[in-house]
C-alpha cells in the first residue's frame, strides 16, 4: 500500500487522530519553545484541512465513504459474526459529513494563525492552543461519525474545550461567569442527549444511526422513539442557538477572544449538522417530516427576527456580533426547514430542494463572514482595548486594512451582491416564497435591519474623528482575516464553485437518508 | 463546470454575479459622466455652512455620533416589543435552562400531537 493509499484509506480516522494527538502533545512541545509549539500547531491544522478537502475529493469522486475503527477489513461495517450489527465505531463521511468538516478545519487554520499574533501577550498560551485543538476533533468528530453515542462524546469534547476557551481571558470574572453559564447549559442539554440514546440503544439495540434508522422504519414510529426525537432535537437546536434557547450565545461569544468567537461560531455549527443529520437521516424516514421542517422552519423565524433586533439594541461590538450569529442560524433552519417539510413530496423538486442548497450553503457562507467579523472585531479589541462602541470612532484612520476587511463581512452578511451572501440568500428567498410568502419576507426584513446594524457599527467603530492613536493590528492577524475575505468574494462571484463541489453534494447526501443507510449496512465496497 | 459562467440556478431563475458586476461598473461610468457635466465653477467648501437647527456644529471628538445614539427612532417606536425582550434576557443561568427545559416541555406536546409517523 503506498502513502497515498495509506491516507486515503485512513482519511476519516486521521482528520480526528492528528488534531487530537496535536492537542496533547502541544504542551510538551511548548518546553521547546513558543516558536516550536506555534509551527507544531500550524502544521497540525494545516494536515487537518489536507485531510478535510482529500475527504472532500474522495467523497465526491467516489461517494460516501465508510471506516471501521479495528474492522479488518476497514470497511467490514457488518462482520459476519456480528449477528448482523454493526457493532464497532463507524464513521461514515457523505458530503454534508465532508462539508461541515471542512468548514471546521478551515476557520480552525484560520483561527490557529490569528491567535499566534491576537494571543500573543498572554500567558498558558499552550493550554490554550491545546483546547483550540480538541476544539477542532470535537467538530470534526461530530461531522464524521456514524454513532449516535460516539457523537455524543464528540459533543462533549466540543462543549467542554469551547467552554475553556470562553474562560481563557480569566483575568476578566465576566468571562468565567460566562463559560460556567456555557457549560451549564451544554452538560444538561448532553444529559438530555444521553438519555435518549439510552432510549433508542434500549429500543433498537444499536448505536450505528443507520441501524437505528433502518429498524425505526421496519418497526414504526413510536412514542419512544418521539421522546427520544424531541430530547435530541431540541438540545442540538440549543446548542446551535436557535432562540429563544439563544441566551448562552451573546454570553459565550461575546466573552471569549476574538479568534475563539469565530471558532465558536463553527462549534454551533457543528451541532446544527447533528440537528439536521438527526432529522433527515435518523428521523426522516419514519417520522413526520412536515412537521419536523415546521420545527425548524418556526425556530428559523424567531431566529432570524429575534436576533437581528436584539443585536440591533447591543453597544457591545461582540454581542452585536454574537446576536446576529443568532439571526444568521435563523436562515439555515428556514431554508433546511422547508426542504425537509417538502421532502417525500413533487414541492422538494420543485423549490425544496434549492431551499436545502440555499440553507446549506448559507452555512459555509456564515462561517466564512461570521469568522471574518469577529476577527475584526477582535482585532478592534487588541488595539482599543474596549468593546464599547461608545468609546470608539475614526479607527479607519489607522485601520485601513481592518476597516476594509470589516466592510466585506458587513456586505456580505447584509445580502449585498455580489458577496457571498447575497448567493445564498437569494436561493433562500426565492424557494421559501414558494411554500409560503411570508417566511421571504420575513427573511427580506431581517436581510435590511441587518445592513442597519452593521452601518451602525461601521459609523460607531470606524467613522468619524480620529479618537484613538493606534495602528494596525499585526501581520499574522491579517493574514487570517484576509483569507476569510478572499473565499467570501471568491464565493460571491463564483458560487458555482461552492455549489457544485460542496454544497449540491451536501443538500442531496442529507436528502437521501436510504442511500446513507443502505452504504452502512450494505456492508461491502472500499 | 465552467468558471467563467459562474451562474447558479435558483428556483425562479438564475443568479449570475459577474453580469451585476458589469451592470454596476456601467452604472458608475454613467454616474461619472453625469458627474462631469456639472457645474464647473462650483468649489468643494463653497456652500453655506452645516446647519444644526441654528448651533455651532460640534466639531473633534464630539462630533462624532455614538452607538446608542443611532436607531434611537427605531427602538422607540419598538418600546413595547424591546421591554419584553428585556426581561427575557436576564442574564441569569436559572431563567436560560428554565427556556430550555419549556421549550422541551412544549415540543413533547406539540409532537405528541402531530409529530408521530406520518
Amino acid at each position: 500500500m503506498t502513502l497515498w493509499n495509506f491516507i486515503a484509506v485512513n482519511s476519516p480516522a486521521l482528520a480526528i487522530a492528528i488534531p487530537l494527538l496535536g492537542a496533547f502533545t502541544t504542551p510538551l512541545i511548548y518546553r521547546l519553545g513558543r516558536k516550536a509549539m506555534l509551527t507544531w500547531v500550524i502544521s497540525v491544522l494545516a494536515a487537518t484541512e489536507i485531510i478535510s478537502l482529500l475527504l472532500v475529493y474522495l467523497v465526491n469522486t467516489y461517494g460516501i465513504q465508510v471506516y471501521v475503527f479495528g474492522g479488518n477489513p476497514y470497511y467490514a461495517t457488518v462482520p459476519l459474526d456480528s449477528g448482523g450489527i454493526p457493532i464497532r465505531i463507524i464513521f461514515t463521511v457523505d458530503g454534508m459529513s465532508a462539508f461541515t468538516a471542512l468548514i471546521s478545519a478551515t476557520l480552525g487554520l484560520v483561527v490557529g494563525i490569528y491567535s499566534m499574533g491576537s494571543e500573543k501577550f498572554r500567558s498558558a498560551q499552550e493550554k490554550f492552543f491545546a483546547l483550540l485543538l480538541l476544539l477542532v476533533v470535537g467538530m470534526m468528530g461530530m461531522a464524521l461519525t456514524g454513532d449516535i453515542f460516539n457523537f455524543f462524546v464528540f459533543l462533549e469534547i466540543n462543549s467542554l474545550a469551547a467552554a475553556a476557551l470562553v474562560s481563557y481571558h480569566i483575568n476578566r470574572g465576566i468571562a468565567v461567569e460566562a463559560a460556567f453559564k456555557y457549560a451549564v447549559v451544554s452538560s444538561i442539554g448532553a444529559l438530555m442527549i444521553l438519555f435518549a440514546i439510552g432510549i433508542l440503544y434500549g429500543e433498537y439495540d444499536a448505536l450505528n444511526m443507520a441501524m437505528i434508522a433502518e429498524r425505526m422504519h421496519k418497526t414504526g414510529f413510536s412514542n419512544y422513539d418521539m421522546i427520544a426525537m424531541t430530547l435530541i432535537l431540541v438540545t442540538l437546536a440549543m446548542k446551535c442557538g436557535a432562540v429563544p434557547m439563544h441566551h448562552w450565545v451573546p454570553d459565550g461569544y461575546g466573552e471569549a477572544p476574538g479568534g475563539t468567537s469565530a471558532l465558536l461560531v463553527v462549534a454551533s455549527q457543528a451541532s446544527l449538522y447533528g440537528l439536521f443529520r438527526m432529522c433527515f437521516t435518523v428521523f426522516g424516514l419514519s417520522a413526520n417530516t412536515f412537521s419536523l421542517g415546521w420545527f425548524l422552519i418556526i425556530l428559523g423565524l424567531l431566529s432570524m427576527f429575534v436576533g437581528v433586533t436584539m443585536a440591533f439594541l447591543q453597544h457591545d461590538i461582540k454581542r452585536l456580533m454574537a446576536y446576529h450569529a443568532v439571526s444568521q442560524t435563523g436562515y439555515m433552519l428556514l431554508g433546511v426547514g422547508v426542504g425537509i417539510a417538502t421532502i417525500g413530496t413533487s414541492a422538494f423538486n420543485q423549490y425544496g430542494i434549492y431551499a436545502m442548497e440555499g440553507g446549506i450553503f448559507h452555512i459555509l457562507n456564515h462561517a466564512l463572514y461570521k469568522g471574518l467579523l469577529f476577527l475584526t472585531a477582535g482585532a478592534i479589541i487588541y488595539r482599543v482595548g474596549t468593546s464599547d462602541l461608545n468609546k470608539m470612532g475614526g479607527l479607519a484612520h489607522s485601520m485601513k486594512y481592518t476597516s476594509i476587511f470589516f466592510l466585506i463581512g458587513a456586505f456580505a452578511i447584509a445580502g449585498i451582491p455580489p458577496f457571498n451572501g447575497f448567493a445564498s440568500k437569494i436561493m433562500i428567498y426565492e424557494s421559501v416564497y414558494q411554500l409560503n410568502p411570508f417566511l421571504a419576507v420575513v427573511a427580506a426584513i431581517v436581510s435590511m435591519l441587518t445592513l442597519a446594524s452593521f452601518l451602525k457599527v461601521f459609523h460607531s467603530a470606524f467613522l468619524g474623528p480620529k479618537i484613538h492613536d493606534v495602528k494596525e493590528v499585526p501581520r499574522n492577524m491579517l493574514v487570517a482575516m484576509g483569507v476569510l475575505a478572499f473565499f467570501i468574494v471568491l464565493f460571491g462571484i463564483f458560487p458555482n464553485i461552492a455549489m457544485n463541489y460542496l454544497v449540491a453534494p451536501a443538500a442531496h447526501a442529507l436528502s437521501n437518508p436510504a442511500g446513507y443507510i443502505t452504504r452502512v449496512l450494505g456492508g461491502g465496497g472500499s | 463546470m465552467n468558471p467563467l459562467n459562474p451562474t447558479i440556478v435558483t428556483p425562479s431563475g438564475v443568479w449570475t454575479p459577474l453580469v451585476w458586476i458589469m451592470i454596476f461598473l456601467l452604472s458608475l461610468i454613467i454616474a461619472y459622466i453625469i458627474y462631469l457635466r456639472g457645474e464647473k465653477s462650483h468649489r468643494v467648501g463653497a456652500g453655506a455652512e452645516i446647519f444644526f437647527s441654528g448651533n455651532k456644529p460640534p466639531v473633534g471628538e464630539n462630533a462624532h455620533i455614538k452607538s446608542s445614539n443611532i436607531g434611537w427612532g427605531f427602538m422607540e417606536a419598538l418600546k413595547g416589543y424591546y421591554s419584553a425582550m428585556r426581561k427575557m434576557h436576564t442574564g441569569i443561568i436559572n431563567d436560560y435552562v428554565g427556556w430550555f427545559l419549556g421549550i422541551l416541555a412544549v415540543m413533547f406536546i406539540l409532537f405528541l400531537f402531530y409529530g408521530g409517523a406520518p
